[in-house]
């Protein structure tokens, strides 16, 4: 690790995988929990693949690093501030609905960008981006039938997904921002351009929102700052419970 | 995960209820080792202990999913979480299956859930122990599946069809499961000081219930005869018992832990390892509703069927919606 693209590259991944883990993690908060028992096993499977996307990048991005740390130190060692993952994944999971917002917002991004990436340079991101793509293919259909289903239900839970919907927007914008790092890794052809993806993802929100009788909610201020390590105050809450182990018992394998 | 079909009733025996002829010639296809399937004449009995037998299995499945989740958001590694959150999603598939295959004998899903969530239908009791550390993840895994496998191996050749086949399915993933167990306690065992200890205080906290998984003794099993002649029971509680037993003592043995009973032996002659006293007072305590976690486990199933309520009708109402969308576009 030493000429500053080699440190983008790193940072690059961190935000990749921590984006999938943190989002796994919240799904994973479902397992036992979820209104039916196939959506149970339903929500495991989405969780599932996240954290399975999560691992290989965290892999690549202890190498790339070369400074002897391993995946799990990656993902159980290093605090929130150096988290670098999108804030709409760490939001608390609620209630049903508002767990699929979150889930219909970051997936139908995520197929978006994942496709994109499919054309990196870094072999590992696009191994990675072909399968991500396909899961998150299903994501999307997953969560876009659940807020038809709610919008279009009843009284009770077209009013939850409506509020569901009005929960996550403020948290969407980030996923649309390029900085420096993503400038230089689209400069050398490993990533993607996120600010092109808003329109497609906007009007993809848009059917699903119309189909399922609810408010596209308005643009207004959006949070920021998962990607430079600043974050809402749900994620340190989380790193503790999930970090618990490895901090506890300093050099032990599991 | 594992049924111990209990009951304290005691049925009436099938032959004062059932005509003689096909009562007999029943029991010649169970003799000649014919799967029964559910469009088949059964005896009355024969259905209610399947009924009854699968459903708390099913039980078990989905009551089981909440000592593992309690740690589920604190697996120590991503393979660790991976792994746990795949198991627990395999139990919560193992239970549609089973209820499915209870469905198949004329009972609903929605009855079996609501006497679960009355407390009227039992589970697992082992379920009803808590998880204290990441060690007892392990030995779960270990004990708790390995003497469920035990238990189900033989019920892939139970006499009731859909039963056997969702058996073979589930064991399967079980020894998946079982040996996945295995390996967390190795790496505990073989870790630091804290984690061996660990590894041995879950061993300590798990042996007892495990053994008692298999039921009461032979001697004061309800259901084992009648269960026997129809085949949907092929080993005894107390030979299956001997079995995990057997198979468990020098598993323990090689991870360096001690089993919490001094009174264990070798028994040269006939080759088996000798337990000492069940406490069969803490078994029958814990299945009537007086053990650490039992109220915890059936609050929390019957909370998150409660939170879930608005969701499935929201589901129904919409699924009606487009019923009736789709009629008036037909006319």
């Amino acid at each position: 690790m030493s000429s500053p693209d080699q440190a983008a590259h790193l940072k690059y991944l961190l935000r990749l995988a921590d984006t999938s883990l943190i989002l796994g993690h919240r799904l994973s908060e479902w397992s036992g929990r979820a209104p039916t028992l196939e959506e149970d096993i339903a929500l495991s499977n989405i969780g599932l693949d996240l954290i399975g996307q999560a691992r290989p990048l965290y892999a690549h991005a202890a190498r790339l690093e070369g400074q002897g740390r391993s995946e799990d130190d990656l993902a159980f060692l290093r605090d929130p501030e150096e988290y670098l993952n999108l804030q709409i994944v760490e939001r608390p999971n609620k209630d049903f609905a508002v767990t699929m917002a979150r889930q219909l917002a970051y997936s139908t991004f995520a197929e978006l960008a994942w496709s994109a990436l499919k054309a990196s340079r870094d072999p590992e991101i696009a191994g990675v981006a072909a399968k991500a793509e396909k899961e998150c293919t299903y994501h999307v259909r997953h969560s876009a039938e659940w807020v038809i289903r709610l919008g279009d239900g009843t009284a009770e839970s077209h009013a939850r997904m409506q509020a569901g919907l009005d929960d996550v927007w403020m948290y969407t914008g980030e996923m649309f921002e390029v900085d420096d790092i993503d400038r230089a890794m689209i400069a050398a052809g490993i990533g993607f351009d996120a600010s092109a993806l808003k329109p497609r993802w906007t009007e993809a929100m848009r059917e699903v929102i119309a189909e399922a009788t609810l408010k596209m909610p308005g643009d207004g201020w959006m949070s920021t700052g998962g990607r430079r390590g600043v974050h809402t105050e749900h994620l340190g809450h989380l790193l503790a419970q999930m970090q618990v182990l490895p901090r506890a018992h300093p050099g032990a394998a599991w | 995960m594992y049924t111990q079909a209990l009951s304290t009733e005691r049925p009436a025996p099938a032959s004062a209820v059932e005509d003689p002829a096909l009562l007999a010639r029943f029991q010649a296809r169970i003799d000649a080792e014919e799967r029964i399937e559910p469009m088949d004449w059964m005896p009355k009995a024969y259905r209610q202990t399947l009924i009854r037998q699968i459903s708390q299995h099913a039980h078990s499945e989905i009551i089981g999913m909440q000592p593992e989740g309690n740690w589920l958001t604190r697996a120590p590694s991503l393979k660790r979480k991976l792994q746990l959150l795949a198991k627990i999603q395999d139990e919560g598939g193992h239970g549609l299956y089973l209820y499915s295959a209870a469905e198949t004998l004329g009972v609903s899903r929605e009855e079996l859930v609501g006497q679960l969530l009355s407390g009227k239908a039992k589970y697992s009791s082992i379920f009803n122990y808590p998880t204290l550390s990441w060690a007892d993840i392990g030995a779960i895994g270990w004990l708790v599946d390995g003497a469920a496998i035990m238990n189900q191996i033989p019920l892939c050749r139970c006499s009731y069809g859909p039963y056997a086949r969702a058996m073979i399915l589930i064991c399967k993933e079980e020894s998946f499961h079982q040996r996945q167990g295995y390996e967390i306690m190795m790496t505990l065992a073989k870790g630091t000081p804290k984690q061996k200890a660990m590894a041995q205080d879950a061993l300590n906290r798990w042996w007892w219930p495990s053994v008692m998984m298999f039921g009461p003794s032979d001697k004061d099993s309800v259901h084992s005869d009648q269960a026997m002649r129809w085949k949907i029971k092929r080993f005894t509680n107390d030979a299956l018992r001997q079995k995990f037993v057997d198979a468990t003592v020098p598993q323990a043995h090689y991870l360096g832990l001690t089993i919490p009973d001094p009174d264990l032996t070798y028994d040269e002659a006939s080759k088996h390892w000798i337990t000492g006293p069940i406490d069969w007072d803490e078994f029958w305590r814990v299945v009537k509703g007086e053990g650490p976690c039992n109220k915890q486990r059936l609050e929390t199933r019957r909370k998150v069927h409660d939170d879930g309520a608005w969701v499935r009708e929201a589901a129904e109402a919409f699924a009606a919606k487009r019923r009736k969308a789709k009629r008036a576009a037909a006319a």
